[in-house]
């Protein structure tokens, strides 16, 4: 496998920042537009940055860092129409900021304040989901519900090249081929599953795996935010125009560690991050803006001044971020009353009550 | 109204929950115009469509995966697992999403999902055809898990676990498909008894069996038969074993002094202990024997020539119940 990506990568803007044309796919941008992708890719670099950071002063018991892969994010997820719906795994922090999701609201799982934090119906956006791979089938569930009901949503669904091995992939796969459903599964090969590099998972390029299951695959750079956002968009059109899945393999690089708990020292060579460095997603838009005249100095101090400003409230709102009522996690076990669930919160509650001065 | 077998009464209760609700689903393998590998949802694709009769893909983590992904999306899906051996490949989707999502999103995305499940031995089937692996689904915060014992119950017992909010797994006692009772179409769901209430269907003196499922019949066989030997047993019905109704059992044994346990699944860790764990704590001063269980053995479910030694049978309850009462 090429370790570029080969000739079937789909790209419009090089490494190098100059726009490329592809016979297939084409995006046309105003350059507000194009200003407001940097700034989306600008500002998740920050949020991520940011929460790698507060990880670290302990503020965070992990992270899971998206750096490198804001391209692939932020271009699917401005792709989307209000009305489709999104199913992340816990790394999606580019798609959740396309989504609406606040930053803060992605730190209450990585605090251990929540196990979700925020309400998918209002975002569209599944929450995150950790079991690898699982969210497929779901992404796959709702898709045959919006045939149901008549809709002309779609779905996209997020994981990663290690996720390509699950079986749940494989069966959404398969669910969604023979129902023909309205679903894009958006695979960010980032080239690294925890320590494992691509060649144990798969012999052939992911994107290929479609062929099998009998729907469209396609090979895009991952960094170039410009292909992302075609392909997707082509590929969420084919859905709702009934023409069922569509595999996306956006080609990228994990350039952290697969979370703040891991060493990539002790299973990568720096080479490979320097080389990828200089493909880098943010530097290349940068580069077109500036060259075509579309964004000057005081754009992009404009852009970091917002994301200092962001970066603060960030900071302040994570440390202010409450511990949950003990009791709560007898809250929502059951939708209905469950009375062994009610008979432990009782039982909790007077043990606690019988300390001297409340709760223990 | 004329005899109707459970399998009958299980598809008459699809049949009204399909009407009832454009919301509900059903999906499974085999289950469109074969009408399921034992006629449970006969002609309900021809009657309903194959939109909402669905032969599913021969993946059983599919089956559930998606069904959470129509949940998320205001369906009411009832899956079908061919048999009790099968649901394991869904087992991750049933315990880490199926059961976890309400609580996950702070009740935003319920589950209304019931997970139908042929259950149990005494069919003469081959390996992973015959187990009861309803502890793994009671161990797990978030599921509901209801077995009926008869076609009244079963017919009433599958609309209210498709009309509840939380994700129910339904063990059906597949060896009782064939029993026979009457039951009432027209019943009105809101009328009908709790499912989560345990029931007593045969009031005793002597002893209190408690039991659910496909060993029902068989204890209130084996009551029929010591009522000759002047032992007068309880029988109770749990009906459903999560909640289970712990309090119905608790005021029988403090009638009976003694309770046995019964269940086809392997003693072991299974419901029985549980249910001593709790009887021994609620009723200590009036229990006047240890609490008896008899199930399946630690063994894997062993080749059908044998599973007559393996499950609980009228002779081995009754040598139960003769172990509480020798104290």
């Amino acid at each position: 496998m090429t370790a570029d990506g080969g000739p079937e990568l789909v790209q419009l803007l090089t490494p190098e920042g100059e726009r490329v044309h592809h016979p297939e796919y084409d995006v046309d941008l105003t350059d507000e537009q194009l200003r407001g992708l940097y700034r989306d890719l600008v500002l998740v670099r920050r949020v991520d940055a940011e929460a790698t950071a507060l990880q670290r002063q302990g503020e965070l018991g992990l992270w899971a860092q998206c750096i490198g892969q804001e391209a692939a994010q932020v271009g699917s997820g401005r792709a989307l129409l209000p009305g489709d719906f999104a199913f992340p795994t816990y790394r999606e922090h580019g798609v959740a900021w396309a989504r609406g999701v606040q930053p803060l609201q992605l730190l209450g799982l990585f605090r251990g304040v929540t196990n979700g934090g925020w309400d998918p119906h209002e975002h569209n956006m599944a929450l995150y989901t950790i079991v690898i791979g699982d969210q497929t089938l779901h992404a796959v569930g709702y898709a045959m519900g919006m045939q149901r009901d008549g809709s002309d949503d779609a779905v996209i669904c997020y994981f990663g090249d290690g996720a390509t091995s699950q079986g749940d992939v494989n069966e959404a796969f398969v669910f969604s081929a023979v129902y023909n459903a309205p679903v894009v599964f958006f695979c960010q090969n980032n080239q690294w599953a925890i320590s494992e590099p691509l060649e144990r998972q798969t012999r052939i390029p992911l994107y290929r795996r479609a062929d099998g299951f009998g729907f469209p695959g396609v090979r895009v750079d991952g960094n170039d935010v410009l292909a992302v956002l075609a392909v997707t968009t082509a590929a969420l059109q084919a859905a709702r125009e009934g023409q069922g899945p569509t595999l996306v393999e956006a080609f990228t690089y994990r350039m952290g560690a697969h979370t703040t708990s891991d060493d990539p020292t002790r299973y990568r060579v720096s080479a490979d991050l320097e080389a990828w460095k200089l493909k880098d997603p943010i530097e290349r838009l940068r580069v077109y803006l500036a060259r075509n005249g579309w964004a000057d100095s005081d754009y992009f101090a404009s852009v970091e001044a917002e994301a200092e400003a962001m970066a603060i409230h960030l900071r302040d709102g994570c440390r202010a971020l409450p511990n949950p009522v003990p009791t709560s996690m007898f809250d929502h076990v059951y939708a209905a009353p469950h009375p062994l669930v009610e008979a432990e919160k009782a039982e909790f509650s007077a043990y606690h009550a019988s300390f001297a001065g409340g709760e223990h | 109204m004329a005899a109707t077998t459970m399998a009958k009464a299980i598809n008459a209760g699809l049949r009204k929950a399909l009407e009832n609700d454009p919301k509900v689903l059903l999906m499974g393998e085999d289950i469109g115009k074969l009408g399921g590998v034992f006629r449970v949802t006969d002609g309900l694709q021809k009657d309903f469509g194959e939109s909402r009769v669905i032969d599913s893909p021969l993946a059983e983590s599919g089956i559930v995966g998606t069904a959470v992904g129509l949940a998320m999306r205001g369906f009411r899906p009832v899956v079908e697992i061919q048999f009790d051996g099968f649901v394991f490949p869904a087992f991750d989707q049933i315990v880490t999403q199926v059961a976890k999502h309400n609580a996950r999103s702070d009740g935003r995305t319920p589950m209304p999902i019931t997970i139908r499940i042929p259950y149990g031995g005494g069919i003469g089937a081959v390996e992973h055809h015959s187990e009861s692996p309803e502890a793994y689904f009671a161990h797990t915060a978030g599921l509901r898990v209801m077995s009926p014992s008869n076609p009244l119950d079963a017919f009433v017992m599958v609309q209210q676990a498709i009309a509840h909010p939380d994700p129910v797994i339904f063990l059906e006692p597949k060896r009782r498909y064939w029993d026979k009772a009457e039951i009432d179409e027209g019943l009105d769901l809101a009328a009908a008894p709790s499912p989560f209430a345990a029931r007593v269907v045969r009031p005793g003196s002597s002893v209190t069996v408690a039991c659910y499922g496909p060993m029902v019949r068989t204890c209130l066989e084996a009551a029929t038969a010591a009522a000759g030997d002047g032992v007068d047993i309880e029988v109770v019905d749990l009906r459903t074993i999560s909640p289970l109704d712990v309090e119905t059992v608790a005021a029988s044994v403090r009638r009976t002094g003694r309770l046995v346990v019964v269940h086809e699944a392997p003693v072991f860790l299974g419901l029985g202990a549980e249910l001593a764990a709790r009887i021994t704590e609620e009723c200590f001063y009036s229990l006047e024997a240890p609490v008896i269980r008899v199930g399946g053995y630690h063994t894997p479910y062993p080749p059908s020539r044998l599973e007559e030694d393996y499950l609980p049978d009228l002779d081995r309850v009754l040598d139960g119940v003769d172990r509480a009462l020798a104290f």
